[in-house]
């Protein structure tokens, strides 16, 4: 929302447009106020150097058909000659001369550059090139009687402003207008706010434009007949502010229309009274009943779209959204019938968001304007246009009708001083209050330690005791607000699970694996392309097609990862990724959980093992691997499934071939996903002391024949057992499979060290610990290798 | 015999200095205090001498011959293992430039790195950290959050809506991809009593297009407090509190009034840098009487604040992150710089 300076000062004044420190001051005071200034910019400073010069003869030049010569005379007495582009200007008009030396908006510096030898001294310019229009046709013409010699700004009466670029929060509907935010800054700066909108009567005539509501979506509908009308130019004033604000000047009807909507913010509209007939309706559309908007645009609407019927029950606006082009004010217009009106916001939101319609009007009406502005805005709209229909009439006997929908208008609420301060942490005095609410029109009567507080009709977004205490807040200054500390009663402290969670990430880390962190949602056909069976939950309104599943499993964020590493030459590469995943229920609330996924390019399954086992151990959780069940997606003879009890917590080995060729992977990926919310809340992490023994060890080799269909993992179990309790550790170390083993066999060789608490260990245990090995795997079909 | 011992003692200390080996020293050692050695062979015979006060002078010389001897090859046996060891070392030389060996550590990613140390800074002011689910019900992340159906606030939040069916309208299912971290808020309320002292940080979405600055899946992290006579100073306070103890000394805020459904009076904060320059941070405010009750929690008894802002522009803007899409390519280029 923009604001323009000098026109906040006709309510004010507020600060001159030519004091920058003037200028912040203000913006800080804005800002203070939560009309966060977005952007400062200063208008209307007029380039130094160009002057109103005119011109004394035009040459062709010789050779270059689009060259002109011209001299010109910019009141010093001095024949200057510029060359020129442009072919729009005779002897006699006065134009804008850059003189040497002049810097123009665009940065260029004017030289003395010639042609063909001749020198030029100065340059003609457009309003482009001035920084005051979008014309760049031809050179600018001024006022054929202005004084040369003089700047250009001070023939066009282009003076310096600012534009102040507000961010108008959703709850400050009234600061859609210059006079709200005036209204808020004069009370900021305990200044006076000068009334506007109250200095033309109606004393014409009486004739009333008939007015029937049927939606009450439309709580309030004026209608005023004026007549004198003479459709013609703005005065450059007011098409200046327009300008300023990013409106265009069309006439000065349409122009007076936006000017009160951007002052006052009221909007209205002014029909051509000869297209109308006798009267107005509004009502809901007929499913597909089509109005061309003065965008020219066909409408199709809606039930749910309010619209304004002529006489003849034919759509002449969208309500509160646009007008419509039939009706629209022409050249031969001299009769006007001004509608000014009240919409429900909610309405208007929708509708301007069925027809992705949003103009200044309905983005008024959907944040909520004051239900009793009418009155004011038809004498301001009838101030502003009688400056150029001096003849201008305004009829009496204008409708005001209302419906049930029409806001209430004696809305008040009880604030108690006690509850300002005990949400503010301030100190004040119920007597306090009305020096900071009545500026802002939030009228105060205190009683006792309680005020009644009025809600002006420009705030509906102010319904309780909060809102005032905000307001309370806003004009008191956040900034004057103490600071202190609150003591929470407890400690501070991260939970058992987000311990357990970052010495998960540590120790992955520790194993030089980094940490990716890809999209959880993905493409409709990824789980599939990943060899995930399954349903996923969907976006309903993704924004790319591409991204309108929620993942199943963090692999297939991983590998895409591993696979543009490994495009960018980078092989090897090992990433973990702890997220969510969003198994579906069937209905409401999916089984949403926390899991970890592991993906170790260029490594096969045993790393992957080696990593669980590093987890498993640091985490004080367990799992078998379950070579019998191979999770989807992966490698069909080198995965398997996470065994915990009888639940599935997981899978681990390798990622399927095809899955690879699927995301474009050429390296083998090691690979382990497993659900860590359960071992995460477990308390398995806190083992207690197992005293070192201080006795001396031995190693006990032993080598095995075992049938390739035995997992290793159960005669390391079964080795566990037999040699419990002198064992202090065992590791595989050697697999064999070839000569001296027969097929489908391979040899397993374990180092047992065994150590007793208490003692020197005798040949004798060792000879005891190797038999019971021997026994115990024998039951797994094994034999020892001699 | 006087005259033997000398003479061995002499031929002893001749050998040991040539010996240019342990195993030499060695043979010097057996050779002479050996059993069978020069000085072991007189020892041997000195039960010999009749004399009695002749064989305790002479059991006195051997003696002293023993520990001479036996000195001098300790000595020469340490100086032969120290010159050992000094050509093995010498031999040993590497240039440690020559740096084939690569340790690898694993990277953490930048997010989390913000994220556990705004946790950290919150413990240290009290806090706990609150987690909850990413895929949210419209009535805890609008409804309860004082956006009931048709607030024109919901349609800031660009949300993305879930569904079981891709046929399914938009918004049916009360399913939807938290758009903010506050329905953390509520779930805290409702599962808790006050005082409540938590922050909680998180994965958020929007239906945003991604840029420079922008995801449509980013991390926010979010501030509640609720205790008795909890003030808008306690607010202002405990933002003060966090900027220096995140950004450091030098840091300072403001609050400046802003509009949120879920808070009233509500601010925006902003932190001004050592430099005079300002940052807009987050949001935050009072929690809205209308939030507590959603909550369970009533607020005439109790009062609240809360805040909340985006942890991924905190790994930005610390690291100088000119493109934020370039933390999600996790290209391992741009992994291993942090």
């Amino acid at each position: 929302m923009k604001v323009l300076l000098s026109w906040l000062n006709e309510f004010g004044p507020f600060a001159d447009p030519t004091d920058s420190e003037a200028v912040a001051a203000v913006a800080a005071d804005l800002t203070s106020l939560g009309l966060a200034v977005e952007d400062v910019i200063v208008t209307g400073s007029p380039v130094g150097g160009v002057v109103a010069a005119k011109v004394l003869r035009v040459e062709q030049h010789p050779d270059a058909a689009k060259v002109r010569r011209v001299w010109v005379d910019a009141g010093d007495g001095e024949e200057r000659h510029v060359w020129c582009g442009a072919s729009n200007m005779v002897a006699g008009d006065v134009v804008p001369l850059a003189t040497l030396g002049t810097t123009m908006p665009n940065g260029m510096t004017i030289e003395r550059r010639g042609i063909l030898g001749i020198d030029s001294e100065g340059m003609l310019c457009s309003a482009v090139e001035l920084g005051i229009g979008e014309d760049h046709s031809g050179i600018l013409l001024l006022d054929g009687d202005a004084k040369l010699g003089v700047s250009y700004a001070e023939v066009l009466g282009i003076e310096p402003d600012v534009v102040f670029d507000l961010d108008v929060t959703r709850n400050r509907p009234d600061c859609w207008s210059i006079e709200g935010v005036a209204r808020d800054l004069a009370a900021w700066r305990s200044q006076a706010l000068a009334n506007v909108g109250n200095g033309f009567s109606a004393d014409g005539d009486s004739r009333t434009v008939p007015v029937a509501i049927q939606n009450p979506a439309c709580g309030r509908f004026t209608a005023t007949v004026m007549s004198g009308v003479r459709v013609t130019s703005s005065p450059d004033w007011i098409a200046r502010r327009l300008e300023a604000l990013g409106m265009r000047s069309i006439n000065n009807v349409v122009d007076v229309s936006n000017y009160v909507m951007l002052e006052l913010g009221q909007p209205n509209h002014a029909y051509d009274l000869a297209t109308i007939g006798d009267g107005f309706t509004i009502r809901s559309a007929r499913d597909g009943e089509v109005l061309k908007t003065l965008d020219d645009v066909d409408r199709a609407c809606v039930v749910d779209d309010l619209l304004i019927c002529d006489g003849n029950d034919v759509p002449v606006g969208l309500g509160g959204v646009m007008g419509g082009a039939d009706s629209e004010i022409s050249e031969s217009t001299t009769e006007v019938v001004l509608e000014i009106a009240w919409f429900a916001p909610l309405g208007i939101m929708k509708t301007a968001t069925r027809h992705g319609l949003r103009s200044e009007a309905s983005a008024r009406y959907e944040r909520g304007v004051d239900p009793t502005l009418a009155d004011r805005a038809v004498q301001r709209f009838a101030e502003l246009l009688s400056l150029t229909c001096p003849d201008l009439v305004v009829h009496s006997g204008s409708a005001d009708e209302r419906s049930e929908g029409m806001p209430e208008l004696e809305r008040s609420v009880e604030v108690r001083i006690s509850e300002v301060n005990r949400i503010l942490g301030t100190e004040l005095n119920v007597g306090d209050l009305p020096g900071l609410l009545d500026p802002i029109g939030f009228v105060t009567e205190t009683a006792g330690e309680i005020a009644k507080v009025l809600l002006p009709s420009w705030r509906p977004d102010a319904t309780s005791e909060v809102d005032v205490i905000e307001e309370v807040a806003r004009h008191f200054g956040y900034e004057r607000i103490g600071r202190s500390v609150p003591k929470p009663t407890g400690h501070g402290h991260l939970s058992q699970v987000q311990i357990r969670r970052r010495h998960l990430r540590d120790v992955l880390l520790g194993l030089g694996i980094s940490e990716a962190m890809p999209n959880p949602i993905v493409a409709p056909d990824t789980m599939q392309r990943a060899g995930i069976a399954g349903d996923t939950l969907r976006i309903l309104n993704p924004l790319v097609a591409d991204e309108s599943s929620l993942r199943l499993s963090l692999r297939p964020g991983l590998l895409t990862a591993l696979a543009h590493n490994e495009h960018h030459r980078r092989n090897g590469v090992s990433l973990f990724e702890i997220g969510n995943v969003y198994p579906p229920t069937g209905d409401g609330l999916p089984s949403e959980h926390e899991v970890l996924g592991v993906v170790l390019a260029g490594r096969d399954a045993h790393a992957a093992v080696a990593v669980w086992r590093e987890i498993a151990q640091a985490l004080g959780v367990g799992a078998m691997i379950d070579q019998s069940n191979v999770p989807d997606g992966l490698h069909a003879t080198r995965s398997g499934v996470l065994r915990a009890g009888r639940d599935v917590i997981g899978a681990i080995g390798e990622i399927a071939p095809e899955v690879l060729e699927n995301f474009g992977v050429t390296e083998r990926v090691a690979v382990l996903e497993v659900r860590i919310d359960g071992m995460l809340a477990s308390n398995g992490g806190s083992g207690s002391y197992r005293p070192i023994s201080r006795m001396p060890s031995s190693d006990l080799d032993l080598a095995f024949i075992m049938s390739d269909d035995v997992a290793a993992d159960r005669l390391e179990r079964a080795l566990r057992q037999a040699a419990a309790p002198l064992l202090a550790d065992v590791t595989l170390f050697d697999t064999y499979r070839g000569a001296g083993v027969p097929d489908g066999y391979r040899s397993l060789a374990w180092r047992l060290r065994l150590q007793a608490s208490d003692r020197n260990l005798t040949d004798a245990d060792v000879a005891d610990v190797k038999a019971a090995c021997e026994a115990a795997a024998s039951k797994l079909g094994a034999e020892l290798r001699s | 015999m006087t005259d033997d011992i000398s003479a061995a003692i002499e031929a002893a200390l001749t050998r040991i200095e040539a010996a240019q080996t342990l195993d030499a020293v060695d043979a010097v050692s057996a050779e002479t205090m050996g059993k069978k050695g020069v000085l072991g062979g007189l020892k041997a015979s000195l039960s010999k001498v009749d004399d009695i006060e002749e064989r305790k002078a002479l059991g006195r010389s051997l003696n002293e011959a023993f520990s001479s001897v036996g000195a001098a090859i300790d000595d020469r046996r340490a100086q032969l293992v120290a010159e050992e060891r000094n050509t093995r070392v010498e031999s040993e030389r590497l240039d440690l430039t020559e740096a084939m060996d690569r340790a690898t550590r694993g990277h953490l990613h930048l997010v989390t790195q913000a994220w556990q140390e705004l946790e950290d800074v919150f413990v240290g002011l009290g806090f706990t950290v609150a987690e909850g689910p990413e895929v949210e019900t419209d009535w805890h992340n609008f409804e309860a959050l004082n956006m009931g159906e048709g607030h024109p606030a919901r349609g800031e939040f660009d949300t993305l809506f879930v569904g079981h069916d891709e046929h399914e309208r938009a918004g049916d299912s009360g399913l939807l991809l938290r758009t903010h971290t506050s329905p953390v808020q509520i779930r805290t309320m409702l599962e808790s009593e006050p005082p409540i002292y938590i922050v909680a940080p998180g994965r958020v979405f929007r239906r945003d297009t991604p840029d420079a600055t922008h995801m449509p899946v980013f991390h926010q992290i979010e501030g509640l407090v609720v205790d008795r006579n909890i003030s808008m100073a306690d607010l202002a306070g405990t933002i003060e509190a966090f900027t220096q103890a995140f950004f450091g000394e030098g840091f300072t805020s403001r609050l400046r009034p802003s509009y949120f459904p879920f808070t009233e009076p509500s601010a925006e904060f902003d932190i001004r840098r050592p430099d005079g320059s300002w940052l807009e941070l987050g949001g935050c405010g009072m929690v809205h009487p209308e939030v507590l009750r959603a909550g369970g929690v009533d607020p005439e008894e109790w009062s609240g604040f809360a805040f909340g802002f985006g942890i991924d522009r905190m790994a930005v803007m610390r690291h100088g992150i000119t493109d934020i899409r370039d933390m999600y390519v996790n290209d391992i280029r741009f992994i291993e710089q942090f």
